[in-house]
């Protein structure tokens, strides 16, 4: 009998094969779809799919299949206000901010010479991040004035989402971020993430190292917050230790990557991905 | 299996998937595993789209 799960990517790395082996594993019938051959109509036809889990790596297809596929009445994991919200670091400020979570000290503007006011006003360095993206890319720390002109001129020449100027403060913090999975209202493992040689950003697209992190009760409670703000289901929630306000949650990622931490802390996360969107098939 | 870009032999693990990224051992080039008429063939990958990530 078809388990009616279906896990949705358009490419397959370890963690998409590990969700496929943990599902054969437990005997139930995963439907790999790529993301690239599917196409749907958007009305109120019937589909074949019940319950999606989203791993596509593609931010537009991740976001737009999701929409289509919640919109058809499909159970996706994790939903389109997630997308939506996780999907960009500003949404995820906003929303971490109302419901008091702590987070580092951001600011934005809409132009560059509103942005340099900014960083006159609070002092250099701060980080520059895109609005979306991942993988530290496009992720600049402005040390003065020459630097930050440099790399905003720059960015005046992109696509538009790059005028965004979303500045966080440069916290100070051991060299090491917080990687937390969360799969429901459980962290079932974290990881400190450090810099790679010559980086200042954590992560392991960067040549990070990652160690096994103790999940105390106050790292749970902030990351069940997190994840109940951007209304995710499995997300892996990525924090700092700042030396000013402890922990900090600085971005909630809704496809989370999760290889370095089953590596570091041998817990079966793709199985207990599995079981969870089992459980929660309509 | 032959790497287009090189020639090299490319020998995908047994537990190959349809889709997956395998990386060519001795040009580093990354071919996706596509499904043809007599099992896997390799079809250039794209490379890291602007909007990947997690």
């Amino acid at each position: 009998m078809s388990s009616g799960l279906s896990i949705l990517y358009d490419t397959i790395r370890w963690e998409e094969k590990a969700l496929f082996d943990a599902g054969k594993k437990k005997g139930s019938d995963i439907k790999m779809v790529d993301c690239k051959n599917l196409f749907l109509n958007l009305d109120k036809s019937k589909d074949s799919f019940e319950t999606v889990l989203q791993r596509c790596v593609s931010y537009y297809r991740s976001l737009h299949s999701t929409a289509a596929l919640e919109g058809k009445g499909v159970n996706v994991i994790n939903c389109l206000n997630t997308s939506i919200f996780a999907g960009n670091k500003l949404f995820t400020h906003m929303l971490l901010q109302k419901q008091g979570i702590p987070t580092p000290f951001s600011a934005v503007a809409f132009s560059e010479e509103a942005a340099l006011e900014i960083l006159e006003k609070n002092g250099y360095p701060m980080v520059l991040k895109p609005t979306v993206g991942s993988w530290g890319r496009m992720i600049a720390l402005l040390k003065d004035r020459d630097s930050a002109e440099g790399i905003m001129e720059s960015r005046e020449r992109m696509y538009p989402i790059y005028q965004v100027y979303y500045l966080e403060e440069f916290v100070q913090r051991p060299p090491r971020d917080i990687r937390a999975i969360m799969i429901g209202d459980k962290v079932v493992a974290a990881i400190y993430r450090y810099s790679g040689n010559g980086q200042w950003k954590t992560n392991m697209a960067l040549g990070g190292r990652a160690e096994v992190c103790k999940v105390t009760k106050e790292l749970e409670d902030i990351c069940i917050k997190a994840k109940n703000a951007v209304f995710g289901q499995i997300v892996g929630v990525d924090l700092m230790e700042s030396k000013e306000k402890g922990l900090v949650v600085h971005e909630v990622n809704n496809t989370t990557e999760y290889k370095n931490t089953v590596r570091v802390t041998e817990v079966d996360i793709p199985a207990m991905m599995i079981d969870y969107a089992l459980q929660s098939r309509k | 299996m032959k790497c287009k870009e090189c020639d090299a032999n490319i020998t995908p693990p047994k537990d190959s998937m349809e889709g997956e990224i395998i990386t060519c051992p001795d040009c580093g080039a990354s071919f996706e595993l596509v499904k043809g008429s007599t099992g896997f063939e390799l079809k250039p990958a794209q490379t890291v789209g602007e909007d990947w990530g997690q």
